[in-house]
């Protein structure tokens, strides 16, 4: 019963979330660029995304001639799902917490991984040169970046013996991961930013150079659905980042959920700073970095993790 | 670089593939169409094709008489349009022999080098947007905007100025003009701080542009480029220089250039001539003669037969305006060479093994502009 309330509330604030998120973008971007961001809707323009959002649901749903339909017409659907189930395990505080899960990382890197075959199903199924393109370079992305994204939350789990993210937020009562294993935290930071195709590591929808990429084709709430699922995946990211490395609800004076979110939405700051002032970096640099740099470095971490704590 | 197999046509729609980039695509700016044929993401060809944007200038110019042609040289580079007004006007003054009062040609140099500026601008920061970096271009955008102000108050028009006329210029300037343009080189001489720290000192910057799309000096003479294009390539030439017109010999001013001939070079070689432009104003106001600024010339000119060659900077290269008078108020012919064709065709041979994300920069380097090339 718990857990069916604990969905309905998913339900609720999931969209409502990345509203507020995709209006914090637009307002971080406007004042990093010298400007105020949308202004027009309601004070400060904070009722934009409410009403950009009623537009694309009164947009028609163009599906081209020569898409594969089927496809096509389920690609949105099927990205939207593993970025709800995703919250199911994250304990926002030691009470507000969905379903602990025995092996709750695990979830959320398993369905996050559909993501990446619906984005190959959009890319496809469009029929379109930009969107292939872009489909292509992001499985190729993710399965690069998942690699040392698994290698670095593995140096946790060494430290912590467990896959529950309850266990895990209270085993940094009094130290936070991120000073156990910084360098575990900054690979997982910079592979989560790759995973959820954030700049500077956005070349799955490289405007400048693929219009869109795979969303290309889409129009209206497919479209909003594909937007809606990736601010979320940026919130999940940011989520976990803030259970494996921040101490989770740890924190004075507030409630744990305050400083939960806190935490999280400070680094989705974060990844929002970083992509109005870098540019996006190229496909082999991409690959160089992650299977030249990221991986190898974090494979010395965990061997140096697990000799400190298990042989020592 | 990447070794790629040549291909010959037979095998397209089978290894490789075409791409259409443009004519609508978000970073060819303007109506600019490539046809790439890719390989994976490695580029086999490109082959602009080009009149996405042909308005027939030349041929209207066949049909009106000299003053009615003035407003047409600033449409065909909508960025620099004070330059290419300010060539037109020193074309048909050479062709009939009118001298221009001194602070006439001040003028024109002030406003030629703010509108210079102002392209760089576009050219510097559309670069750094086609790599991805889209704050610096509203960095660049806030900037630009203060040039727009300052020539809006004495043009009247924010982009397609029509301010030189036969003999000088349409009206003096003004004391706010001269004011604010103190304080704009004041205020731009503090941002390049800025610029240096957004964009130069970028380390993915730098990743992404350096070694990008080399223009050897050879090539670069072989397809004819000019502008902060072949000065990125260790050329150093600049019309402004090299056969001097207007009042530019009076000025002191470095021509920046660059060896490595790639992205970055090129970019380089903007930004350092944006300095330069500065300098060029800054010396130009201190030395402002007093006087007319326009001398007594007919209501419609009329040139006598024959015909004349006039070259000039713009803001993309070397600009080539070639009247052929038949001694009536009508041209007979007006052919202008523009920098962004023979600049555009260079891509044919450097783009080949560099990847797609490669092109875009390339082109963004190389900064040209549609209805320049289509006339």
């Amino acid at each position: 019963m718990a857990g069916l309330v604990g969905l309905l509330i998913l339900a609720a604030i999931v969209p409502l979330n990345v509203a507020f998120l995709v209006l914090v973008e637009r307002k971080v971007a406007g004042h990093i660029q010298l400007r105020p961001g949308p202004m027009e809707v309601g004070p400060h323009g904070i009722l934009q995304t409410l009403i950009d959002a009623v537009k694309l649901l009164g947009k028609e749903m163009v599906t081209p001639q020569s898409t594969d339909k089927l496809l096509f017409f389920l690609a949105p659907i099927i990205i939207v799902v593993p970025a709800f189930v995703g919250f199911v395990p994250i304990p926002f505080s030691p009470m507000m917490q969905i379903r602990e899960v025995n092996v709750g990382i695990l979830l959320i890197f398993a369905f996050s991984s559909i993501s990446v075959i619906s984005i190959l199903m959009a890319g496809w199924a469009s029929n379109n040169k930009y969107s292939l393109i872009g489909a292509i370079r992001s499985v190729a992305q993710n399965v690069a970046y998942e690699i040392p994204l698994l290698l670095a939350t593995m140096s946790v789990i060494i430290m912590t013996n467990t896959f529950k993210m309850g266990e895990i937020v209270q085993a940094q009562s009094p130290v936070w991961f991120i000073f156990y294993q910084p360098i575990a935290a900054i690979i997982f930071f910079i592979a989560t930013t790759a995973e959820t195709n954030r700049a500077p590591f956005d070349l799955v929808e490289a405007e400048s150079e693929l219009v869109s990429g795979f969303h290309t084709e889409y129009t209206g709430m497919r479209f909003s659905l594909f937007f809606l699922a990736e601010y979320t995946n940026m919130v999940i990211a940011a989520a976990m980042f803030t259970v494996l490395f921040l101490g989770g609800w740890h924190g004075p004076v507030f409630p744990g959920m305050i400083w939960f979110l806190i935490k999280t939405y400070f680094l989705i700051f974060v990844v929002m700073w970083a992509r109005w002032t870098y540019p996006r970096i190229r496909f082999d640099q991409l690959m160089n970095f992650a299977w030249k740099v990221l991986i190898p470095i974090a494979l010395v971490n965990l061997l140096i993790t697990a000799i400190v704590l298990k042989v020592i | 670089m990447l070794n790629v197999r040549t291909i010959d046509d037979a095998t397209v729609g089978q290894r490789v593939y075409q791409l259409n980039l443009g004519p609508q695509h978000p970073s060819t700016h303007g109506v600019m169409h490539l046809l790439v044929t890719l390989d994976g993401e490695v580029v086999v060809k490109v082959e602009p094709v080009i009149g996405y944007s042909h308005r027939g200038h030349e041929k209207m110019a066949e049909n009106r008489i000299y003053e009615q042609f003035l407003p047409n040289p600033a449409r065909m580079d909508y960025l620099s349009g004070m330059i290419f007004n300010h060539g037109y006007c020193m074309a048909v003054e050479k062709l009939c022999g009118i001298e221009v009062p001194r602070r006439a040609e001040y003028i024109r140099v002030i406003t030629s080098e703010l509108n210079r500026i102002s392209s760089h601008f576009i050219g510097a920061m559309d670069f750094a947007m086609g790599l991805g970096a889209i704050t610096p271009f509203l960095y660049g955008w806030d900037d630009r905007e203060h040039i727009l102000d300052l020539l809006e108050g004495i043009t009247g028009s924010r982009l397609t100025y029509s301010y030189g006329r036969f003999g000088g210029v349409r009206n003096d300037i003004t004391k706010e003009f001269y004011d604010g343009t103190r304080r704009f080189i004041d205020r731009l001489r503090g941002r390049f701080w800025d610029y240096e720290n957004l964009i130069n000192q970028n380390i993915i910057f730098i990743k992404r542009s350096k070694g990008v799309g080399v223009i050897t000096k050879e090539v670069a003479l072989e397809y004819g480029v000019t502008g902060p294009t072949l000065r990125g390539s260790g050329v150093s030439y600049d019309v402004r220089k090299q056969e001097p017109y207007s009042a530019y010999p009076e000025f002191t001013f470095a021509i920046p250039t660059r060896e490595e001939g790639d992205c970055l070079a090129r970019y380089q070689v903007r930004m350092a001539e944006m300095e330069q432009s500065l300098n060029i104003i800054e010396q130009a106001l201190d030395h402002l003669p007093p006087g007319p600024v326009r001398a007594k010339v007919p209501r419609f000119v009329t040139p006598p037969e024959g015909d004349c060659y006039c070259a000039f900077e713009s803001a993309r290269g070397a600009v080539g305006f070639y009247i052929v008078s038949d001694g009536s108020r009508v041209p007979y012919r007006i052919k202008v060479r523009a920098p962004s064709f023979s600049n555009l065709f260079v891509l044919t041979e450097i783009c080949p093994g560099h990847f797609l994300a490669d092109v875009i920069a390339i082109f963004g380097s190389i900064d040209v502009t549609v209805p320049e090339i289509d006339r």
